[in-house]
């Protein structure tokens, strides 16, 4: 019996912060979209510091990394490849396996690494200096001011990220394909395009999208809810990375299932 | 009839009233039915000790913490029935100085000052520049504009953070601990401020403190809360020749009744009696 009252309490517990968070998505997307209407305009400005900070000062490290990711896939893929005489096609094999799911995963995780864990820092440390109660004494809207901000960069520059990190993939594949596998570059980033419909891309940057919004919800919430005290926020900022991993990685199940049964 | 239109409008004069207020922290009452008036240009001064519910007052005050019954009548409405719109409307007429300050780490002092003149009037940049350098003059911080907050001592936080909460010119003006952490020198200096504030605009201040020399120089009524409830509520005169016990414990600074003996604490944690068969203690010698 206490096995089963665990259960229920884990699953209750589960849906309650799946909950929290829909309404947080539900609140920040009634901002985006119906606010500018009612005089309550976008705070443009924030938004713009946020997509630098999100998107922009990401990009060194998410080069690197998804230039890397295509070059060890390009390798794993040509062992594969070589057996069956095939080599020819492992731009085929990377530009398809980039474009559809390591492109949009890597940039996700790389994210929840520097911004979904900084927005649960900032927002959990605003929330231990008093700095959420200042602004609501001030008669500004912490959601509004700190969260949507976030929200709107987020959906802005995850499919600029992901695209980015899609062309960095195909390129680091494309260093194999031109020393190992008898490509011209001309010829690897030919193959890779004809290799490539725009399916596989939109799903790509759809995906991204939606992980967007759950690191922006993860993030903002955890921030929102963090108690009192430095090891809170410690522990929200923790939350918020292990949380958004997994819920990232459900959505992405979720959406390849979509696709794939539409695709049927 | 006649008494329900009674209590269902803030009484002829006061600028805050406040009746019967009860707060909740779950199952746990807080403000245990607390009622007192505060007239304009008044500064009262709210004592207490740790855990007395003096902080949970000042928040509740500043609609920070839901009520759980009474009413706080604030510009002629309950802000304690109100909806969360009509809050933020007279939100717009209070300024609150923060025990820590609560400067955004992420703006400069002078952002900080300007953000609620961005956020809620449609002055031009360059006007909310002129009425910024205003206010951190005011405080005597003209020339910081441009400083981070991380970048000011303590007690110029303190007085980056009355500016902001000057900024829209409210008409009162909150402070929690004011004076806390700071040494004596320049907690005198917060104290002056506020004096000057009062003088200068004629604001209500409510401050909440437990600093006595503090809230003697400033106030103009003192409230002594204690686990909940108003002990004494009256002129810093009143309070000082006031014999209520435990007016006079925190005025005089006497500890509360410490453990006797080791052994009767030890029980007393492990949820034993004591060697008397009743609660151990005695009075510290005072």
């Amino acid at each position: 019996m206490d096995f089963v009252e665990q259960i229920g309490k884990i699953v209750i517990d589960s849906l309650a912060y799946l909950g929290a968070l829909a309404a947080l998505i539900v609140r920040s997307a009634f901002c985006v979209f119906i606010g500018p209407f009612q005089k309550r305009p976008i705070r443009w400005r924030r938004v713009i510091n946020q997509a630098a900070e999100v998107g922009v000062r990401a990009l060194p490290i998410l080069s690197l990394i998804t230039f890397f990711i295509g070059l060890i896939f390009a390798l794993q893929f040509a062992n594969e490849l070589r057996k069956l005489g095939a080599m020819n096609q492992v731009a085929t094999g990377v530009a398809v396996a980039i474009s559809r799911e390591l492109g949009p995963l890597i940039t996700a995780i790389l994210v929840i690494g520097r911004s979904g864990s900084a927005f649960a820092a900032e927002i959990g440390t605003m929330r231990v200096t008093e700095e959420i109660d200042a602004l609501e004494v001030m008669a500004i809207e912490p959601v509004e001011f700190l969260v949507v901000p976030k929200f709107v960069a987020m959906m802005i520059m995850m499919p600029c990220l992901t695209l980015w990190a899609n062309t960095m993939g195909i390129l680091g594949g494309g260093l194999f394909g031109v020393t190992g596998a008898g490509f011209t570059w001309g010829r690897y980033i030919r193959s890779s395009l004809d290799a490539l419909s725009l399916h596989d891309i939109t799903t790509g940057l759809l995906k991204s999208v939606m992980f967007g919004v759950t690191i922006t919800a993860v993030g903002c919430y955890e921030g929102l809810a963090t108690g009192g005290g430095a090891e809170e926020i410690g522990r929200s900022t923790t939350r918020a990375v292990v949380m958004s991993i997994f819920l990232v990685i459900l959505v992405d199940l979720i959406f390849t299932a979509i696709f794939f049964a539409s695709n049927q | 009839m006649a008494e329900n239109e009674k209590e269902s409008a803030q009484p002829e004069g006061p600028m805050i009233s406040v009746r019967d207020l009860r707060v909740k922290y779950g199952d746990r009452e807080i403000l245990h039915g607390i009622s007192f008036d505060v007239t304009h240009g008044e500064t009262l001064v709210i004592l207490g000790g740790s855990g007395s519910g003096k902080s949970t007052l000042l928040r509740t005050l500043v609609g920070l913490e839901k009520p759980s019954a009474g009413q706080i009548w604030m510009k002629g409405e309950d802000i304690a029935a109100i909806s969360h719109k009509g809050l933020n409307e007279i939100r717009k007429k209070l300024g609150m100085s923060f025990q820590g300050g609560a400067l955004f780490g992420s703006m400069t002092v002078g952002e900080n000052v300007a953000l609620p003149l961005h956020e809620h009037t449609n002055l031009e940049d360059s006007t909310i520049d002129i009425v910024v350098r205003l206010k951190l003059n005011q405080v005597g911080l003209l020339g910081f504009e441009d400083y981070m907050p991380s970048e000011l001592s303590g007690g110029m936080l303190k007085r980056a953070a009355v500016a902001r909460a000057m900024a829209m010119d409210p008409e009162i003006l909150f402070f929690d601990e004011p004076s806390a952490g700071l040494d004596p020198i320049i907690a005198a200096g917060i104290d002056h401020l506020i004096l000057q504030v009062k003088k200068a605009f004629n604001m209500t201040i409510i401050v909440v403190t437990h600093e006595l020399a503090s809230a003697f120089l400033i106030a103009d009524q003192m409230l002594l809360v204690d686990k909940g409830n108003i002990v004494a509520h009256g002129t810093p005169d009143f309070m000082r020749t006031s014999d209520q016990p435990r007016v006079r414990q925190f005025l005089d600074r006497v500890a509360e009744p410490e453990v006797a003996q080791e052994l009767d604490y030890l029980q007393m944690l492990t949820g034993g009696t004591s060697s008397t068969g009743k609660l151990p203690g005695r009075r510290r010698g005072v």
